[in-house]
């Protein structure tokens, strides 16, 4: 286990700090770097050129445009539908409606949950913003002006909005469709040890119990979500250019609903504007522009406009838990129990694992060890979008974390013990690794203690308390706040994990040229996580090749091996373990060719980065290059070994990876308006191996203004009639740069014992740590006033009633 | 209806719907697709561009309105194979992840170097205050503007930088390697 104790602060950033060669000192040349380390990306010089080639970029010979005619309400029946003065428009060519897909078998399809979603609605709408009909039109603005022109008749229908009453026995029952359905439950789910936990609390000094509402929140990402769909109809091939995170999932989904053979679909999931879990399921559109392909007998294109994006795909969140946490009153953590009340949505289209109906809410019990641990989830029906697991979650590990680092800070209060000691005296300890965390994971690394004290170094901890017992003298409002998260991410083992039946395994192909030169296909699908330079880098480290001469091939079915795509921070823990242990395997046929070309045995061969070369004579060596070239040639070859220099492989994870790290925010609340401003946030990451050090700051940079996001400004509310309140960028806020500061970031390295490198992923570690850690801030900075707990976002207004409610505050 | 405009240095017209917005005009019509549509609402930002050298939302501007007038998108920052600083900056300073607000976003900070060529950290994020990126978290956004700020020359286009499709820049240097006899012999 290695410990790499770099703090880089905001204050140390710049580029002649950033060009170090991380870990890698010695390999390469300044000019041709090679394996890990900082380096700019390969996908970048097309990007700043408006070279990228998004799905609405695609333009097809002949291609029309389709546009969706959405539910203006949240619950209704069908009476009519009207679409013959739309089709009289000009340029119309088809009007599709939920009567028209029934002979097709189309209109309904499997979510990734094994319920049904309608494609489009056929006896009622389920929620604002649901699809009712589609236009296919020879241009955008023609199929827009032909929704004005249907006519849909509406009996409507009292909705389900506040899911605490979705289960009360008079609640109008939703999913009519389905026979036998009498009430909205979905289903109940529960971990750990619920008479052990029952015992603990028995014998606890301090019980304290708190609900913590989670709000619906949207990932939102730039670019909407959107398809390009082509049937040819002679040779019975589709084409779906489509925004993707997992176009090998997409095509045997779509095969299996559309009826068209697996062999005959190629899905290409081009450059992604963003995706953080919004695309990862099938919606509504995608399978309308192949219907209306086939319809029409022309390339279809559909675009999902802003408000379509937030109203109808995948939100995230929405869950209301009620925690309870016991402990001796010296602070020694006893028992937690949560208790959680989920929103799904009208269908239930949660993207997680099979068996996973909570997602890895087994993470609950965050970063400590306990006597014993309950969780329960139950999820309801509610008249609103579905899905339920998107915005860099890692599959509900997000509200876990939260959940715990929320009680954490609670139990602090009621002990009036200072957070970080609290955490500190609790934490698991290094030696006892691999850990069961009591609710059914097995943690694989950590050194929680040592980076929890280097991110109070890094922060000025004792300081800022001093600073913040000062202004609190002064009648000003400062908070800090304490977050520490640990994560599971990698899904996940096949034997454990799959989405609709798919295990969650990925592939990697790897091909040296003759002339040393490499491409390696991956399975996942890159949104701009730098996939294209860092899979390159993963192959260099492993066979000294420089990750320039490495092409990097994702998101195209025909070209890709078979694997589950880029969502739950997996790429790295799984697809870059694909990629580690494929280029190995080239490495290990490489060192057979090197011993025919040099006349020895493998055996008496010694690797080093880039080289075969004669153990004791280092001058006897054949480069990778020299060997591609070789094993391509006309050497006479080593029996049984092909003539190339290529592999594929397969990863099943062993285990999850367990990424963890130690955040601070500083807050400033201002007493006259409740404004809540994030004056420092110090991320420290341990994410196991670091591939490309600027590459996962970036990746925190993001997670961190997710964070502030939620915690101060995002969310999908509805009113009593199921209206969407958060349908547009002018209700549903994002943070810009005025709302977030210049991020300070540290990092520890605890490498994962199973993973092929050590790596553990970052995708998704400061969306999940950094909301306990601003809110926790917030309750601190409020703590003089009496406030012990405050929901997200913590918008001015919703601050100020928190201010109010309480007592007067000091002079 | 007819239009004409100055479009990256050329001058373009074209019969167009009265009602087209400038953001779909230059994506489909001029087949400009570096420039992004991210919203309805004109907070986004993805579609900036310079009209007259002023930053613009394409998608509030009618491509009528543009008639007349020069417009500049993120085609038009790499002039002769040299790219501008502000591309660099961003590629320097990792001020891009998906790359879907980064044309907007580097049309409006060129426009603000030019205006202020060193501008302060408070004055870049007002600058992009109107624009959103969901992935960066912006601070390295600034550093790259603050990068091309520090490096005003403009960037030669290296082999690596150059995109396949733009071929080799003529003042690339190659080295070409003979073919060697010892190892054609066989």
């Amino acid at each position: 286990m290695t410990i790499v104790d770099e703090p880089r602060t905001h204050a140390e950033h710049g580029s002649e700090h950033g060009r170090d060669h991380e870990h890698n000192p010695a390999a390469g040349d300044a000019e041709r770097p090679i394996g890990f380390g900082r380096l700019q990306r390969k996908e970048d010089p097309r990007f700043v050129r408006g070279q990228g080639n998004y799905t609405d970029d695609v333009v097809l010979p002949g291609m029309l445009h389709g546009a969706i005619l959405r539910a203006p309400v949240a619950h209704a029946r069908i009476v009519s539908i009207d679409t013959s003065e739309a089709l009289a428009r000009p340029g119309v060519r088809a009007v599709i409606t939920g009567k028209d897909l029934e002979p097709l078998k189309l209109a309904w399809i499997p979510t990734l949950s094994y319920d049904v979603q309608a494609v489009l609605a056929t006896d009622k709408v389920r929620f604002q913003g649901q699809e009712v009909a589609f236009v296919i039109a020879d241009d955008r603005y023609a199929a827009r002006d032909a929704l004005e022109s249907i006519n849909v008749e509406y009996d409507i229908l009292p909705p389900v909005v506040d899911l605490r009453h979705a289960l009360d026995a008079d609640a109008p029952v939703i999913r009519d469709d389905l026979e036998g359905r009498t009430d909205n439950h979905i289903n109940d789910w529960d971990c750990g040890d619920k008479a052990a936990t029952e015992a603990v609390f028995a014998k606890a000094d301090v019980v304290v119990k708190q609900e913590i509402v989670y709000p619906r929140v949207h990932p939102a990402p730039m670019e909407t979500c959107g398809a390009v769909a082509s049937f040819n109809p002679v040779s019975g091939e589709l084409t779906l250019y489509e925004t993707s995170q997992a176009p090998h999932a997409h095509r045997t989904i779509i095969a299996m609903v559309a009826g068209i053979p697996e062999h005959k679909i190629h899905i290409i999931s081009p450059d992604i504007g963003g995706g953080f879990g919004n695309k990862v399921g099938i919606y509504p559109g995608y399978v309308l522009a192949i219907v209306g392909s086939i319809v029409t007998g022309h390339p279809v294109k559909w675009m999902e406009d802003r408000s379509e994006n937030l109203m109808s795909t995948s939100f995230a969140r929405d869950y209301i838990m009620t925690g309870e946490i016991a402990a001796t009153k010296d602070g020694t953590l006893l028992g937690l129990r949560a208790n959680v009340l989920a929103d799904h949505g009208a269908f239930n289209g949660t993207a997680q694992p099979t068996k996973y109906p909570a997602g890895f809410f087994n993470l609950f019990p965050g970063s400590y060890t306990w006597e014993a641990v309950y969780g329960k989830v139950t999820s309801v029906y509610t008249n609103k979008a579905p899905g339920g697991v998107a915005y860099a979650c890692s599959f509900r590990v997000t509200e876990a974390s939260y959940f715990v680092e929320r009680m954490i800070d609670r139990l602090a209060i009621e002990l009036n013990m200072d957070p970080a000691e609290l955490r500190l005296k609790n934490f698991i300890k290094p030696e006892q690794f691999p850990y069961d965390n009591k609710a059914g994971f097995d943690y694989d690394s950590g050194q929680y203690e040592f980076t929890m004290r280097h991110a109070m170094d890094l922060v000025g901890y004792d300081d800022l308390r001093k600073e913040q017992a000062e202004k609190r003298a002064r009648g000003e409002l400062m908070g800090i706040g304490i977050s520490f998260f640990t994560e599971g991410v990698g899904a996940g083992p096949r034997k454990h994990m799959d989405i609709l039946g798919l295990g969650m395994a990925d592939g990697a192909e790897l091909r040296i040229h003759p002339t040393g030169k490499a491409v390696v296909r991956i399975s996942v699908q890159s949104q701009g996580q730098a996939h294209e330079t860092t899979f390159a880098q993963i192959v260099s480290e492993e066979i000294g090749i420089p990750p320039e001469d490495i092409e990097v091939v994702h998101g195209d079915t025909d070209q890709t091996p078979f694997g589950l795509g880029t969502y739950g921070s997996r790429s790295t823990p799984v697809s870059g373990a694909a990629v580690a242990l494929v280029t190995r395997k080239v490495r290990d046929k490489a060192r057979l060719i090197a011993a025919a070309m040099l006349e020895t045995r493998p055996e008496d061969l010694e690797w080093e980065k880039g080289r075969w070369f004669v153990k004791g004579d280092p001058s006897a060596g054949k480069t990778i290059q020299e060997i591609a070239l070789a094993a391509h040639g006309t050497m006479e070859l080593p029996e049984g070994v092909d003539g190339n220099l290529d592999a594929e492989v397969t990863y099943d994870p062993p285990n999850l990876t367990y990424p963890y790290g130690a955040y601070f925010c500083v807050t400033d609340i201002d007493r006259g308006t409740g404004k809540v401003v994030v004056r420092r946030f110090l991320a420290v990451d341990d994410c196991g191996t670091r591939i490309n050090p600027m590459v996962i700051e970036g990746q925190v940079h993001g997670g961190l203004t997710d964070g502030v996001g939620m915690a101060l400004m995002e969310i999908i509310e509805f009113d009593s009639d199921g209206n969407n309140l958060g349908g547009s960028f002018m209700d549903y806020l994002i943070p810009t740069a005025m709302e977030v500061p210049d991020w300070e970031t540290g990092f520890t390295v605890t490498p994962s014992p199973h993973h092929p490198i050590g790596a553990k992923g970052i995708g998704e570690s400061a969306t999940v740590g950094s909301p306990a850690a601003i809110v926790n801030s917030v309750i601190d900075a409020l703590r003089p006033l009496g406030v012990t707990a405050i929901d997200m976002p913590c918008t001015p207004a919703r601050v100020w009633d928190a201010m109010q409610g309480h007592a007067a505050p000091p002079i | 209806m007819h239009v004409t405009m100055t479009v990256n240095g050329g001058e373009v017209e074209r019969d167009i719907e009265p009602r087209v917005l400038l953001v779909h005009f230059l994506r489909e019509d001029l087949g400009l697709t570096g420039t992004h549509w991210g919203c309805d609402t004109s907070n986004c930002g993805t579609c900036v561009v310079q009209v007259d050298g002023q930053p613009v939302k394409s998608c509030t501007m009618l491509a009528a309105m543009a008639d007349g007038h020069s417009v500049r998108t993120v085609e038009g920052l790499e002039v002769g194979g040299k790219i501008d600083p502000i591309q660099q900056g961003f590629m320097e300073e990792h001020g891009l992840q998906c790359g879907f607000c980064t044309p907007g976003m580097m049309l409006t900070a060129r426009e603000l170097i030019d205006k202020n060529p060193h501008p302060t950290e408070g004055e870049i994020r007002e600058a992009i205050s109107g624009q959103i990126c969901r992935c960066t978290g912006y601070a390295t956004i600034v550093r790259a503007i603050q990068w091309a700020a520090d490096h005003p020359a403009a960037t030669e286009a290296t082999l690596q930088d150059a995109p396949l499709e733009d071929g080799i820049p003529e003042d690339a240097a190659l080295e070409v390697v003979p073919p060697q006899k010892e190892t054609a012999k066989a």
